[in-house]
């Protein structure tokens, strides 16, 4: 490899590489506490919702670095409507669920009305409904915590819990084999994917990337998932929660890559009169990133609500600064037209590694603030000045 | 003879792959009003950014003397500084401040912690009267028309202690009155002020009646300097200069391909601007292009030629839009981009960065962008079909590029106008309007653009070809329409055409018949 290629390779994968080292830093800092089996189990179940509402948050940058503040406050009314429904008015369980869908996706359709066919600026849309669903969510809530502990069925349903893990059908006890299984499986499929791929685009002509790129790629990414489920074995398995989330981050991986609609995000965010120019309904692009955006806010308000069993006036707060602070430290640019959802899941584990890895060895919450604050400039710094081709300082 | 205030020496500017302007000489005398003519691209512009500083000194080569020193200038600071002021053809005022505001913009009177209003209002008003305007100094620059406007940045270039004053096309969007206004004012500030001034115009009769001297710019150099009085300053003599260069083999060999059927018809087309309503872009206009026909729109910038082909082009331009338009005999409605597209209709635009192509994204994806369900099944894109499609039309028009995973931003601009060339050939279009199609590219690619105009006739395709440039549409179009201020002003057959024909037309047609030679 010649020097443009270790360079290329480098900023590629600065944010794997990042926090290859960050992990490395932190298992030294611990004593390896980081990757014991339950902190790697809990690393998913607790940033769960980082993950769905970073993936709905990436659609609405990749639109030109719009972001949606009111995802929190989404989070939470929607939680908040669905305890009392199903503990004050004992609703079935299926009934809430839908209604909270329908909430979370209606209240991302209103702001999603004004920002792209009115063409109010985002941010003042979504600040509007950042203030007024967190007011909503204590109205509903008359400012008390309402329990959903014994409703079992939800909880275990949305994951988090204690006991919210999905059922080990051969098990002995020890290690969960379903888990396990799982895991093989899922390496097996994607190696199976890849090389038939790699195939078929040989036998047609097309570029391929180099052949040492490809293994190193695919032994790296299947050892990833059979560690990472060994990890998950060692403890109790697979949290239900995990499911969601991969369910959301396969999904949404697949509209951004492969499907029109997908394809349209990216335009918009690239050259939004180019795109008009094309016959592409741009108003229609930004309504279904906002739309989109509350739907996935509901299901992060089940995930959070399930995870603490229980809903609060509080629940959700600083959760849209997570959810843009993964997709920016996952490569987002901050203009649009430029990011992915594997990136952002990157950014995400990033930041929950942090979190995790500083908690662990004490570190005040507040000072985890600052450090978690310094790695979001640091990573927007980075991508600006890159794409400037390294100059500091922007031209006058 | 008086003193020669500037002189621009050797000045050669090249862009990227364009030499903008080769050699240029230029002498200004002091307190005299010298205009600079020339086509559209011909360098004036680019030769009055160098001047003041807009392309810092090692940018370019040559030497500017100024009051016999020769000056480095950085930037429009240093300029200013001496006393070089240029005032561009869009406005650079802000609208939400006032007139005082803006006249000391980057100039504030008083210290940097406190600005002094009085001495802002006081000498507002004092270079308002120098301009004669009545307006007051606390007035928002939105409640005042363009013609006042422009005194406003005269205002602003006096308050800056301007001896050299630039104007680049200084009534290009003002009606008679203002402009004869402006005219008399520049005259009465050179008697009362020796103020020297350069004005770059396309209005010939204006400048007649305004200028001392005359230089005329083609192709990035200077051809000649005419002298009030000494030479013929009439508007043929003018646009001979302007015009007088020769055809040589820039153009691929043409076959005639025109069919009898009428494609697309446009009748008594009208258009408004989208923001001032009141103002018409495009007036009564009715064209009509044939099957196998290249027909150019011929016309100066901003004789709404864009707007019009944008207009038809599903509504993406202008307000009010009525009118009648047939394709292929067929009245249609196209309110939506996507509604042309279907009626086989296609706009490649002009500006290729801006409206055209996703400079972030590689040639691949914006090749399809425009006609995305090609290559995908039920809304999920064939990624192998899409790379073959980008593949294909990249040999196709002999695009350099290493590969279709590149991102268009970097490739050279005639490489880019093969892409979103690409891209609107691949939307499988009857009718493609190629608006400036070689604007911007070196000669190379513009003739390999001419030929894949002449394949797309070939596969009896129609092509309208808006152009500013002259000698391309003589040596592409099988029919010319001639566009001014909004009106068909002409048609030529492409074999009768010739520039100056075209340039009389375009000539005659403007508006300022009352400002007659002094």
């Amino acid at each position: 490899m010649d020097k443009d290629q270790v360079l290329g390779f480098l900023k590629k994968n600065t944010m794997i590489i990042v926090l290859i080292i960050v992990v490395a830093f932190f298992s030294w800092r611990t004593g390896g506490a980081i990757l014991l089996p339950m902190n790697v189990s809990n690393l998913i179940s607790q940033n769960a919702y980082v993950f769905i509402l970073a993936t709905g948050m990436l659609l609405c940058i990749l639109t030109g670095g719009n972001i949606d503040l009111s995802v929190g406050s989404v989070v939470c009314f929607v939680g908040a409507v669905g305890a009392i429904l199903m503990v004050n008015h004992n609703v079935p369980i299926w009934i809430a669920i839908i209604v909270m869908i329908v909430i979370g996706t209606a209240i991302g359709a209103f702001q999603g009305f004004w920002i792209a066919f009115v063409r109010i600026p985002p941010f003042i849309v979504t600040l509007a409904g950042m203030l007024a669903f967190r007011g909503l969510s204590n109205v509903v809530l008359n400012g008390l915590t309402i329990s959903i502990k014994d409703k079992t069925g939800f909880v275990n349903l949305f994951g988090g819990g204690a006991d919210c893990y999905i059922h080990d059908f051969f098990g002995n006890g020890s290690l969960n084999l379903t888990c396990l299984l799982g895991g093989i499986v899922a390496t097996a499929v994607f190696v199976l994917l890849e090389v038939s791929g790699r195939i078929k685009r040989s036998k047609k002509n097309y570029e391929l990337e180099n052949f040492a790129g490809f293994l190193g790629k695919l032994i790296v990414i299947s050892l990833v998932i059979i560690v990472f489920s060994y990890k998950l074995a060692q403890h109790k398995g697979v949290p239900t929660v995990l499911i969601w989330v991969m369910v959301v981050v396969l999904v949404y991986g697949y509209i951004t890559n492969n499907t029109t609609v997908g394809r349209y995000f990216y335009a918009v965010g690239g050259n939004e009169k180019a795109t008009k120019l094309s016959g592409i309904n741009t108003n229609k692009v930004y309504f279904l990133a906002y739309t989109n955006m509350g739907f996935l806010a509901a299901l992060a308000g089940m995930v959070t609500i399930a995870r603490l069993t229980s809903a609060q006036p509080t629940y959700g707060q600083n959760y849209e600064m997570d959810a843009i602070g993964s997709c920016f430290i996952g490569g987002a640019s901050a203009y649009g037209g430029i990011g992915t959802v594997p990136g952002v899941i990157v950014g995400a584990v990033l930041m929950g590694v942090i979190n995790l890895g500083m908690s662990l060895m004490g570190v005040d919450a507040n000072l985890q603030k600052v450090v978690k604050g310094i790695v979001l400039l640091a990573a927007v710094i980075f991508d600006v000045v890159s794409k400037r081709g390294g100059k500091m300082i922007a031209k006058n | 003879m008086a003193k020669i205030l500037l002189e621009m020496k050797n000045i050669t500017k090249t862009f990227p792959g364009v030499k903008a302007l080769d050699n240029v000489n230029l002498q200004v005398e002091e307190g005299e009003i010298h205009a600079l003519v020339g086509e559209n691209g011909a360098g004036k512009s680019t030769l009055m950014s160098v001047l003041s500083g807009i392309y810092p000194y090692g940018t370019y080569e040559g030497d500017i003397m100024y009051n016999s020193e020769v000056c480095k200038f950085n930037d429009i600071k240093d300029s200013e500084a001496k006393g070089i002021v240029i005032i561009h053809q869009e406005l650079a005022l802000i609208p939400y401040m006032t007139i005082a505001e803006n006249m000391f913009l980057g100039n504030e009177r008083g210290t940097k912690f406190k600005i002094n209003w009085n001495e802002t209002s006081e000498l507002a008003r004092k270079y308002l009267d120098t301009v004669g305007l009545k307006d007051g100094t606390q007035t928002l620059i939105k409640d005042i028309g363009v013609g006042k406007q422009q005194l406003v940045e005269i205002a602003k270039a006096l308050s800056k202690n301007a001896k050299l004053l630039i104007l680049d096309e200084p009534t290009s969007s003002l009606n008679e009155t203002d402009s004869k206004a402006l005219l008399d004012l520049l005259i009465k500030l050179k008697k009362e002020q020796n103020l020297t001034s350069i004005i770059i115009s396309h209005k010939l009769n204006e400048i007649s009646y305004v200028a001392d001297k005359i230089t005329v710019i083609r192709d990035g150099s200077t051809i000649e300097t005419l002298t009030k009085g000494v030479d013929d300053f009439s508007e043929p003599r003018i646009i001979k200069g302007m015009v007088g260069r020769e055809l040589s083999d820039r153009f691929p060999k043409r076959e005639h391909h025109v069919g009898d059927e009428v494609m697309m018809e446009v009748k008594n087309w009208n258009v408004y601007h989208p923001l001032y309503n009141e103002r018409k872009i495009v007036n009564n206009v009715s064209i009509n292009v044939k099957k196998g026909e290249v027909l150019g729109i011929s016309g100066l910038m901003g004789a709404g030629r864009t707007e019009l082909a944008m207009s038809i082009f599903g509504k993406s331009y202008g307000e009010n839009i009525s009118g009648q338009l047939f394709i292929n005999g067929q009245e249609v409605h196209l309110n939506t981009v996507s509604e042309a597209i279907k009626h086989k209709l296609a706009y490649v635009t002009e500006d290729r960065k801006g409206n055209g192509l996703i400079l972030s994204n590689p040639i691949k994806i914006n090749t399809t962008l425009a006609n995305l369900d090609a290559v995908s099944k039920n809304k999920i894109i064939d990624k192998d079909k899409e790379y073959a499609v980008a593949v294909d039309y990249k040999n196709k028009l002999k695009t350099k590029a290493t590969t279709v995973e590149q991102n268009v931003g970097n490739l050279s601009g005639g490489n880019q106008q093969k892409v979103l060339l690409a891209k609107w050939m691949f939307a499988d279009p009857d009718i493609l309007i190629l608006d400036e199609p070689s604007r911007g590219i070196d000669v190379g690619a513009k003739y390999e653009i001419y030929c894949i105009i002449n394949q797309l006739v070939a596969d009896g395709k129609s092509v309208i070809m808006i152009s500013s440039e002259l000698p391309e549409v003589l040596g592409m179009c099988d029919r010319v329409y001639v566009m001014n201020e909004g009106r068909i002003v002409g048609e030529l057959d492409g074999k009768d055409a010739t520039q100056e024909k075209i340039m009389t037309y375009i000539l005659q047609s403007s508006g300022n018949k009352e400002v007659k030679n002094g």
